[in-house]
């Protein structure tokens, strides 16, 4: 099957000032496929997109390209082509200049030339085109200029980075259905960035989530929307109801604290886990015999196709739902949920866990500041002992300087009834706080750990 | 008149008295014998005084060449202070511009000082010398602007297509740097046809050029020989700005 690939990408790392951008990275890509990068800004998808083009090179790693590694070859040598975020057409040539470029360094007959960048021209509906200068176009025209001149050389492979992020709306849905259209008719593989969940989802065979230079989550866009593996992609990807659970068993899981059955097994017996409900899978009835649920409707919006309603369960979480019929503020309601809509995921942690180095009796030095908390009478000063400290133990304040570590929010989940914080430390660490006041991401917060939060235990347990 | 344009009487009357008035009487000089007929046997005689003729070659031609040498020089030089690869610090650019900093006429006084002392013989070799040095900022920095606030996206785009470092460079570095090249030539070019005190110290008065032998007139009283020369210079300058003056406005790269 390995002669399938055309792009394979084999352990792949790169740092820009020793931050770490792309972390081990490691996918294939099938012949004719359309695959998208997706993940937020900084997410290392451009990197990883300019490392295939060889504007970068990686640091460690290879790609390879039908079996043969590129990683050390230049751009010019590498039969692949660039659609640019900005397009980059070139204002000193008119459109057919632009579009003849790499067809004229490879010194093809000018007969030839004029024939393909015709019948690429036609392709993207820009017959009659030629002689106009690029600055005369608009956006969406020099966009498929810039998507002809890319695929005019016939690349064995397409890398287009965020192509329709400078369009306006309207014009970039025409222009997702052309880009799908045009891979078909081309069958040449597409490489796709964007951070457009909703693009990915419309336009890709395969989607490849990342998030913080690693890969989240591989799939079909059913797959990934449908089941996600872990917390950030079930946010990324669509709205979503992320809550705390705990695998009573197979088939059997426990939130909001109320017993579900679910198609899941395996996760062992008694197990937490994080519980992804999409709105649209969570029903209202009528019949008693079916609710799973009671609660009372506090908010409903019309969104165009359906309402978007926000409901209190009787057991205190918060729920988005969304349905084709409203019902009224203040109605009390009976849902339930399909074992089929549950998707159970395993948790990525259930504390925080960190190094922890003995100062003395009863304080320990822990990201670089210390704490009081109790010792083990056996540990003596300089041993490195491993702290645990609970999500909830962690406090954080709204001026930097009032904590004893100072962070930023980076990341925010709602949990139903909490919210679950990444805070990164200036230090460049993580700490993971579950707290019930309002932070936005980016807010800057003083770090202080609760009387009592930390637990200690050896390093090699 | 509002009161607010009262405000540029001033600037006005300066400008009638500094800038159109000698241009007036250039122009009335240029048509006048020295009785003050109007006559264009000042004009002719340029034309048919063969002196006159080949000193006015001659200039065009160091003029012409010292703007070669300038672009030759001066745009590898632009290109490697523009690129992060090879410099990244903003004094080495400062470096290179400082002579415009400096009075022309006393870095000329010291080149000619030092070839002087070293013995060289002065001529048309020190001459083009002191021309380069006196002008390459001129080139430099106008080059080194529009480098610098290239995309570097169009770079890639070329790569991406297929071009090597060097077909990238001939492709799209040199056609989009064009507009700074053009007004990297319009201030060289233009003063050097009108300089003499480079060629006065630099060549012991051995090389006339076209501004020398208009200010060997004036001095000698030939008020109306010199008017016309003048003249004729300045028309030639006109239409050489004229000549590049339509990529100028397109220009990001000025330094006016």
């Amino acid at each position: 099957m390995a002669g399938d690939y055309i792009i394979d990408i084999q352990h792949l790392s790169k740092s820009f000032g020793g931050v770490k951008v792309l972390d081990d990275i490691n996918f294939y890509v099938r012949r004719g496929e359309f695959i998208t990068l997706l993940g937020p800004s900084g997410c290392g998808k451009t990197t990883l997109l300019r490392q295939i083009a060889g504007f970068i090179n990686p640091d460690e790693g290879r790609i390879l390209l039908e079996g043969k590694d590129i990683s050390s070859i230049p751009p010019y040598e590498r039969p692949l082509n660039t659609v640019f975020q900005r397009y980059a057409l070139f204002p000193h040539l008119d459109v057919f200049d632009n579009i003849a470029f790499g067809l004229k360094l490879q010194k093809l007959p000018a007969k030839e030339i004029e024939v393909r960048v015709k019948k690429m021209l036609k392709m993207v509906s820009m017959t009659d085109y030629e002689d106009r200068s690029v600055d005369s176009l608009s956006g969406g025209q020099q966009q498929r200029v810039a998507i002809a001149r890319a695929l005019v050389n016939y690349p064995k492979v397409l890398l287009l980075d965020e192509p329709l992020a400078a369009l306006d709306l309207k014009m970039r849905k025409d222009m997702q259905l052309e880009l799908k259209e045009i891979h078909r008719k081309m069958g040449i593989t597409f490489i796709y960035v964007t951070h457009d969940q909703e693009e990915a989802l419309t336009l890709s065979d395969t989607i490849v989530v990342m998030n913080e230079g690693k890969i989240q989550q591989i799939g079909s866009p059913i797959d990934i929307y449908n089941e996600p593996v872990n917390c950030f992609v079930a946010d990324f990807i669509g709205e979503s109801n992320i809550l705390k659970g705990r695998m009573l068993r197979d088939r059997r899981v426990a939130f909001i604290k109320h017993e579900f059955d679910c198609v899941d097994e395996g996760f062992g017996e008694d197990v937490p886990v994080d519980v992804v409900v999409r709105p649209e899978d969570i029903y209202f009835t009528t019949d008693p015999a079916k609710c799973q649920f009671k609660a009372k409707v506090n908010s409903c919006i019309f969104k165009g196709v359906h309402y978007e309603m926000w409901v209190d369960t009787d057991t205190g979480y918060e729920l988005m739902i969304q349905d084709y019929d409203p019902y009224a503020v203040g109605t009390e309601v009976m849902l339930y949920i399909d074992p089929d809509d549950i998707q159970v995921m395993h948790k990525e942690r259930t504390r925080n866990v960190l190094d922890a180095e003995v100062v003395d009796g009863n304080h320990v030095r822990i990201l670089g500041a210390e704490w009081e908390c109790e010792v083990p009478a056996d540990a003596s000063a300089g041993d490195i002992l491993k702290a645990e400290i609970p999500f909830d133990k962690i406090e954080l304040l709204d001026h930097q300087e009032d904590g004893k570590l100072a962070g930023e929010v980076h990341f925010l989940l709602y949990m139903g009834n909490h919210y679950h914080l990444t805070i990164l430390t200036d230090d460049g660490d993580h700490l993971w706080v579950d707290t019930n006041d309002i932070w936005d991401k980016g807010d800057l917060v003083g770090i202080d750990i609760a009387p009592g939060g930390i637990k200690l235990r050896k390093a090699d347990d | 008149m509002t009161k607010r344009s009262t405000w540029s009487i001033p600037y006005l009357v300066f400008m009638i008295i500094f800038v159109v008035l000698p241009l007036v009487l250039i122009v009335l000089y240029a048509f006048q014998d020295g009785n003050g007929h109007f006559t264009f046997s000042n004009v002719t005689r340029f034309f048919t005084d063969s002196d006159s003729l080949s000193t006015f070659a001659l200039s065009l031609e160091v003029a012409i060449e010292n703007t070669l040498i300038c672009i030759l020089l001066g745009y590898p030089a632009a290109w490697i202070l523009a690129n992060r690869k090879f410099n990244r610090s903003a004094v080495t650019v400062t470096l290179f511009i400082m002579p415009m900093w400096i009075n022309a006429l006393m870095r000329t006084l010291a080149t000619a000082e030092l070839f002087n002392m070293l013995g060289f013989t002065l001529g048309k070799g020190t001459l083009l010398f002191g021309m380069v040095y006196d002008y390459i900022p001129f080139m430099i920095y106008p080059i080194y602007n529009i480098l610098m606030k290239m995309d570097n996206s169009y770079m890639e785009a070329a790569e991406d297509l297929g071009a090597t470092p060097w077909k990238v460079f001939w492709k799209v570095t040199v056609p989009l740097s064009m507009p700074g090249v053009m007004s990297g030539v319009l201030m060289v070019f233009m003063p050097t046809v009108s300089t003499f005190a480079i060629s006065e110290f630099l060549t012991n008065n051995k090389i006339k050029l076209f501004g020398t032998i208009i200010q060997e007139n004036i001095n000698s009283s030939m008020w109306n020989y010199g008017a016309a020369l003048a003249f004729i210079m300045l028309i030639i300058i006109g239409v050489s700005s004229l000549f590049g003056g339509e990529r100028e406005s397109s220009a990001e790269g000025g330094l006016i």
